[in-house]
């Protein structure tokens, strides 16, 4: 422990390794994974290439506790062509530890396309030639689903998107999660990977009954019994849209202004009112955070009609609503949908076309790049628009699917390509601690540090550049122990250093809270320096003038500021 | 009287399988989905309904019948219950249980199912299970 699994899909070679020192210094999860991947890439390694490696880890309390459910990936990012991490819930993590594993290394490329099956100890390369280019997720993920049905099985699946190697294609894990951010599922399709099925019978010791059924009784009345996590169950991260709009920090088409004057229709109520279907869950959790609105329109004359079940957070509602122009909940729920069938990130995508769309309103690119009018609020262009960023044809939309900054960098108007680190951005335009934030951000995402929240706790204004470079640090180190143990961010309040303390002690594995503490220094430091190996410039970070003209609540926010917290957060993690 | 856990807001389930997690923390002191007495299947990765499976306490229980050795026998006030010395592991309960409440374990290879304990019923989140007293059993 940790077990680890080398898959090599060039030669279909499984080797096997037990890791104990790993756990002692990176726990497991995001730390395990980030590990590994430090010593398995090297730095020379293009991330289309068959050496690039994708490693999958789970937690070691993960399903000993409730909400210790997610699986880091870790890979060199094709979109930033730096560090790559991404994290999924659904039920991958709970599986593999099921079937004996900790974590996964996949390197080498298939010569034909295949998928992953590990069944307890049986790991195969299996042929998945039928199941490449079909027009939806949804249909391979069942095939698979049908073809393994067994107990807890996990099935992860990219799409056409992933296939054709567009730079910020996912991967759906399980129907409605998902390793979305920064291109896991080009990568997969560029080693010919389709999919990854996990399922185990095994089980985990518990060396103390009473001692474990304690500590677990007490977690479990935090998770369900106190206010902790209540938020996530009811709207889900869907009721930010309206606080977010009041606040004037919506993003709204392209990020022109932080307020939209049709957010109403895009609210966490209107969904949870007129569309929610179901929560659902991740393996091991009751939260339910997983919100699935059903999606029932007609689609011919005789009272003919379709229901499909699309999930949704409040990131999407941003990227395909307010950033668009949409404000239709019904419209964003088809653009979602599009996105998950192509295996597209939705965040990347909507951002990419909230610029196609601008750029061709100014002239920066003319109808015939484009062969679509663009426009503001018009779903349908939207729908073509993901439909060809997956197909990839023609100069333009190829271009499109390898990220906004590579657009802009080939076409103009770079000023309002709002990505950061190339990957594109969250939705939270708050102020100078979501852009340093997203900038900074070892994974460049709106998880990494919650800038956003920083912001909504500051709105008069930072004391000083340095005293938000230290906020944005202390917090992405606390993450690392949530997100390597890897209980869910939305559990952190749950999980405090004193119950994960507890919780590692009633599985038999004590880990002291200073070393926690150590190994979430240590895990930062680890994944600062991978990433500045693999090509991360504190010198040479851009950013967009689209961000500093469009007032935040917090105002303008100054490059100035944002330049010395840069500074500042560069001097303190690179001593 | 005996009790009996049942399922009665099978629409309300979210797949969370704490009920599973919980039957073979409490019953079988491990982590694991094998060892749990109740299933919770989904249909289609996390789409459609999720169906829960565990032991309906058949009033004749069909695997106690087809039981060849006497090991699986009716329990008072429904349910079922094993000797486990008695039983050779041939499997001939699971094939008689046609709701698929019974499966051998991968490691012992003894028949898991509910001893209808209750224990998961209280880490349900949404009521889906109760413990009912049936009358005349």
């Amino acid at each position: 422990m940790p077990e680890v699994a080398r898959i090599n899909l060039t030669d279909s070679k499984v080797e096997r390794e037990s890791r104990p020192e790993l756990f002692e210094e990176y726990i497991g999860g995001g730390g395990l994974a980030a590990a590994l991947l430090s010593e398995t890439l090297d730095s020379s390694t293009a991330p289309l290439s068959p050496e690039n490696v994708i490693v999958l880890a789970a937690g070691p309390l993960s399903p000993y506790f409730p909400c210790i459910s997610k699986t880091a990936s870790v890979f060199r990012s094709p979109l930033t062509g730096e560090y790559g991490e991404s994290h999924a819930g659904g039920r991958l993590a709970c599986a593999m530890r099921m079937a004996g594993l900790d974590a996964i290394v996949i390197t080498g490329r298939a010569p034909e396309p295949s998928y992953v099956s590990v069944m307890d100890s049986r790991i195969e390369i299996r042929d998945a030639r039928t199941l490449w280019g079909m027009s939806s997720t949804r249909t391979a993920s069942r095939i698979l689903q049908e073809r393994h049905e067994s107990r807890g099985l996990s099935v992860s699946i990219i799409g056409r998107a992933g296939e054709n190697g567009v730079l910020y294609a996912g991967v759906t894990v399980d129907s409605f999660r998902h390793f979305g951010r920064l291109g896991l599922g080009a990568v997969m399709g560029s080693k010919n990977l389709k999919g990854l099925v996990v399922s185990g019978t095994g089980e985990l010791p518990i060396p103390d009954r009473k001692k474990y059924r304690e500590i677990y009784n007490k977690v479990f009345d935090l998770v369900v019994k106190t206010e902790a996590m209540a938020k996530y169950h009811d709207l889900g991260t869907a009721v930010n849209v309206a606080p977010l709009n009041a606040l004037g920090g919506l993003p709204t088409r392209n990020f022109s202004s932080g307020a939209f004057e049709l957010a109403e229709g895009i609210s966490g109520e209107v969904f949870g009112s007129n569309f929610l279907a179901k929560q659902t869950a991740c393996m091991h959790c009751p939260i339910g955070c997983i919100h699935v609105a059903s999606l029932h329109e007609q689609f011919g004359e005789e009272h003919e009609f379709s229901t499909r079940e699309v999930s949704y957070d409040y990131e999407l509602i941003y990227a395909l609503g307010s950033n668009l122009g949409i404000g239709s909940a019904r419209d964003v729920l088809r653009l979602v949908d599009a996105c998950e069938s192509a295996g597209l990130d939705a965040i990347s995508a909507g951002v990419a076309l909230a610029w196609a769309t601008e750029a061709l309103d100014k002239g920066v690119l003319q109808l015939h790049d484009t062969d679509l009018v663009l426009s503001f609020g018009d779903v349908e262009c939207y729908i073509e628009g993901i439909s060809r960023i997956a197909a990839r044809e023609g100069k333009f939309w190829h271009l499109l699917g390898k990220g906004v900054e590579k657009a802009a960098a080939e076409y103009g108007g770079g000023e309002y390509a709002v990505a950061f680190g190339k990957n594109e951005s969250p939705g939270y335009h708050t102020g100078a601690g979501a852009i340093a934030g997203a900038i900074l951000g070892l994974r460049h995402s709106h998880l990494d540090n919650a800038g956003y929240s920083l912001d909504q706790k500051n709105l008069g204004g930072y004391p000083s550049a340095g005293h938000l470079a230290d906020a944005i640090i202390e917090e992405e180190i606390q993450r690392q122990v949530v997100t390597s143990l890897h209980a869910c961010l939305f559990a952190r309040k749950v999980y405090t250093p004193d119950i994960i303390r507890e919780c590692f002690e009633s599985a038999g594995r004590p880990f002291s809270r200073v070393k926690l503490e150590e190994a979430g220094r240590k895990i930062f430091n680890l994944k600062n320096r991978l990433r500045i190996r693999l090509g991360f410039d504190f010198s040479s970070l851009r950013i967009p003038e689209r961000v500093l003209e469009t007032p935040t609540p917090m105002g303008r926010t100054k490059e100035k500021f944002l330049r010395e917290v840069i500074e500042a957060y560069k001097k303190k993690t690179c001593e | 009287m005996a009790a009996i856990t049942r399922v009665v807001n099978m629409e309300r389930c979210i797949g969370c399988n704490l009920c599973a997690y919980a039957c073979a923390r409490i019953n079988r002191g491990t982590v694991s989905l094998d060892e749990a007495a109740i299933t919770v299947k989904p249909a289609g990765g996390s789409e459609g309904s999720h169906t829960v499976i565990l032991c309906r306490a058949c009033a004749e229980p069909p695997c106690a019948e087809a039981c060849p050795t006497g090991a699986l026998l009716p329990r008072k006030g429904g349910g079922i219950r094993l000797k486990k010395d008695l039983c050779d592991s041939c499997g001939a309960c699971v094939d008689a249980c046609i709701i698929g409440a019974i499966h051998l374990a991968s490691g012992e290879k003894k028949p898991v199912f509910c001893i209808h304990c209750g224990a998961c019923i209280e880490f349900c989140p949404h009521q889906v299970l109760i413990s009912e007293r049936r009358e005349n059993a």
